[in-house]
């Protein structure tokens, strides 16, 4: 009888797997990621559930956060800097860049330390390790959709209508669902490795806030910074998300395109970057 | 259908070891970074070479379809760290292995848990990561609640359980997993004994059921029960296979052999030595130390020990566990069993523990020393010393039971009552209340 590996690999019903030292970094076994899907909701839903368990208000929190941010910066920004809006009441302003901005840093929050936090599960049990990071990701999808009808309501109240750019929105969430999730590969890969850095995650956030027109219109960026402001893809989702509410000024498409880019080449690195150290994760966390 | 579902080859396992014994890793970018400032001072003779441990060495054996196979193996012989590769968690260094089939890989109770959530939830949220789809857990769901015990508390958060409910909730999560090859890790030493015996029994349905079944376990009894053939892992190699029985006498062998030491000199012992055993004796009825006593002979087992702190101690309890060939439980001689603990005794001495009549069938029974001081654990030794037993004639009869009917030699009488005096037997077997236990 002939027990190699591979002889006994010969007719197989049901998977087989070879379980060797090291295998392509490339390979990103889509058809097993696809076959977790399940798993990715029920992760999602974890979150979800975890999140507001045991708080008075619960979802409430996915509005008062945003809300009160906005507060502040209407008082600080508006109030006392004076600083203008594109002709957008100054809230209304701040609140719909808010929407995608909090999304941002809580995506890149809990996805740059999803692996660290989930590691009883990384040591315990196998399953395609970018589910992590992906449900990081998108879970907080959830928070920003119930802020989102505040947003309609306050709409609603400054009596101003969407146009019809209200339905390129969608584009704009996916390109920065992408961007988080590109900078959380990243960020979650070596902080299994590196613990600094769930350290500099909030510092990072804090920045790129100021870098991006959040409390501010874009328009009072200077022109020689303008190109290069706008390669920051948070800019142009935040752009974007103000042209299709309120048709204010549409972001440069060159611009965006070349920022789409980045993103995609930032996303393929921190892919292969990902899929390379996920054979020494259970080791090392 | 292919014949085997694991078929491994030379699978290999290392860690690279710092100086300190740490497993190599830079916990933060400055540990790095001072690392590699150093090593631009340094000649290139004098650089630190890292300790290569194998935690697994050329690791060859496969597995036949619906079999079950047992790795045992004292701590750190690899048993972990091949499940751990077998499951996907952690790649080998070296060598390959080709897996059939869907596997589950069970190495704890409670994976993916979360106590803020209901049981109703966890059992999903649980399945879910074990790599049940939604519905088979749906398919499966009663049956877990009922095997758990705990439909009264499914909607209730698991971190309000006891933690007898939190176990059989967990186990019962992963007893119901539809593999075809379970991985299984340690996972039966959890809950009370009656529960244990439940995962025994549906354990034995999995192995049933035709599935493929790697078990990794201390639990000797609980390996002969389920495992028809094993592995003896030492050092990350296997250096035993076959028959359990077989396999489980070698690992056994090799723990005594191990355990043959000084007591005094005995590192493998836990607690905080404000009491030390430091010495061990047997000795027969006329109270000299010998190799062996005989079935139905007074025998003593003197335990000589010595204070930690220098001074006399209080309320002292005192125990030896007596175990069979198999490492399985006999029985405890205790002080507490006795109804008392020494309530101060001298800075050293010896404990003399006193068997009027060995009930015991010749064999080798080894023992495991247990004090504790004002309540705290101060000296626990697996394997201590054992109780090597010669024939001898227990009953008075020169007889003795066969071997195969249990270790135990039972005092006993039989009579007759004829049928006007006979007391009226209740139709029902074993309606006995048990006393109180500790």
């Amino acid at each position: 009888m002939n027990r190699t590996p591979a002889a006994a690999g010969g007719v197989v019903h049901g998977p087989t797997v070879m379980v060797r030292p090291a295998g392509s970094a490339l390979d990103l076994d889509l058809p097993s990621l696809w076959r977790s899907g399940e798993l990715l909701y029920f992760l999602v839903w974890r979150d979800v559930k975890l999140r507001y368990k045991q708080t008075a208000i619960g979802a409430g929190w996915s509005i008062l956060q945003p809300l009160i941010t906005m507060v502040l910066f209407t008082a600080v920004f508006s109030g006392i800097a004076k600083i203008p809006s594109d002709g957008v009441p100054y809230p209304l302003f701040a609140y719909a860049a808010l929407l995608p901005w909090s999304y941002f840093a809580q995506a890149l929050s809990r996805g740059g330390n999803s692996l660290v936090s989930n590691s009883h599960l990384l040591t315990k049990v196998y399953f395609p390790r970018l589910i992590i990071p992906l449900s990081a990701v998108v879970s907080p999808l959830v928070d920003l959709a119930v802020a989102f009808v505040l947003l309609i309501a306050m709409m609603a109240w400054y009596g101003v209508t969407p146009t019809n750019g209200i339905l390129v929105i969608p584009v704009f969430l996916v390109f920065c669902v992408l961007t988080a999730l590109a900078v959380s590969l990243w960020l979650s890969a070596l902080c299994v490795k590196y613990r600094d850095v769930s350290v500099v995650i909030p510092f990072m956030t804090q920045v790129w806030l100021y870098a991006s027109p959040v409390a501010y219109p874009a328009s009072l960026v200077p022109d020689e910074w303008r190109l290069m402001y706008s390669l920051n893809p948070m800019a142009a989702v935040i752009e974007g998300f103000r042209w299709a509410l309120f048709g204010t000024a549409a972001p440069d498409p060159a611009v965006v395109a070349a920022s789409i880019l980045g993103v995609l080449v930032l996303l393929c690195g921190g892919l292969v970057y990902f899929k390379k150290m996920e054979r020494v994760f259970a080791d090392v966390v | 259908m292919p014949e085997y579902a694991i078929v491994s080859e030379g699978l290999s396992k290392n860690y690279r070891l710092t100086v300190a014994g740490r497993r190599h890793r830079h916990d933060s970018l400055s540990e790095q970074l001072t690392e590699q400032f150093r090593s631009l001072f340094r000649r290139n003779g004098d650089r630190t070479i890292d300790d290569i441990f194998w935690a697994l060495k050329d690791v060859s054996f496969d597995v036949r379809r619906g079999e079950v196979v047992g790795f045992i193996g004292s701590n750190g012989a690899g048993k972990s760290t091949l499940l751990k590769i077998l499951a996907r968690i952690t790649t080998p260094t070296a060598g390959v292995a080709a897996i059939h089939g869907r596997v589950a890989s069970l190495l704890e109770v409670g994976t993916g848990f979360q106590p803020e959530l209901s049981g109703r939830e966890n059992i999903f949220l649980s399945g879910a990561i074990l790599g049940m789809r939604k519905k088979e857990i749906k398919r499966n769901f009663d049956e877990i609640v009922e095997f758990a015990g705990i439909s009264r508390f499914i909607d209730t958060p698991v971190k309000r359980y006891s933690s007898g409910m939190y176990v059989r909730l967990a186990f019962a999560v992963a007893a119901h997993l539809e593999a075809d090859i379970m991985l299984v890790d340690e996972v039966l030493a959890v809950g009370d004994a009656d529960f244990q015996r439940k995962c025994l029994g549906k354990m034995k349905d999995v192995v049933t059921d035709g599935r493929t079944v790697l078990f990794v376990s201390h639990n000797m009894p609980a390996v002969l029960n389920l495992c028809q053939r094993s592995f003896l892992l030492e050092g990350g190699q296997i250096v035993s296979a076959g028959e359990t029985p077989h396999v489980v006498g070698a690992y056994l062998q090799g723990v005594r052999r191990r355990s043959t030491s000084a007591l005094e000199q005995r590192v493998d012992r836990k607690g905080s030595q404000r009491l030390k055993f430091v010495g061990v004796e047997l000795r027969n009825s006329s109270g000299s130390a010998a190799p062996h006593v005989q079935s139905g002979e007074g025998a003593t087992i003197a335990l000589a020990y010595r204070s930690g702190t220098g001074g006399e101690l209080d309320d002292v309890f005192v125990s030896i566990g007596v175990h069979g060939k198999f490492d399985e439980n006999l029985f405890d001689l205790s002080t507490v069993l006795q109804g008392f603990t020494f309530e101060r005794i001298p800075e050293s001495g010896t404990f003399i523990c006193h068997i009027p009549r060995l009930p015991l069938q010749p064999g080798t029974y080894p023992f495991n020393v247990y004090c504790e001081v004002a309540g705290d654990l101060a000296d626990w030794v697996q394997n201590a010393g054992h109780i090597e037993v010669e024939p001898g004639d227990f009953y008075g009869s020169g007889k003795l039971s066969h071997p195969d009917q249990g270790p135990f030699l039972v005092d006993h009488s039989w009579d007759i009552a004829p049928d006007d005096q006979n007391v009226r037997l209740s139709p029902h077997a074993g309606d006995f209340i048990p006393i109180e236990v500790l």
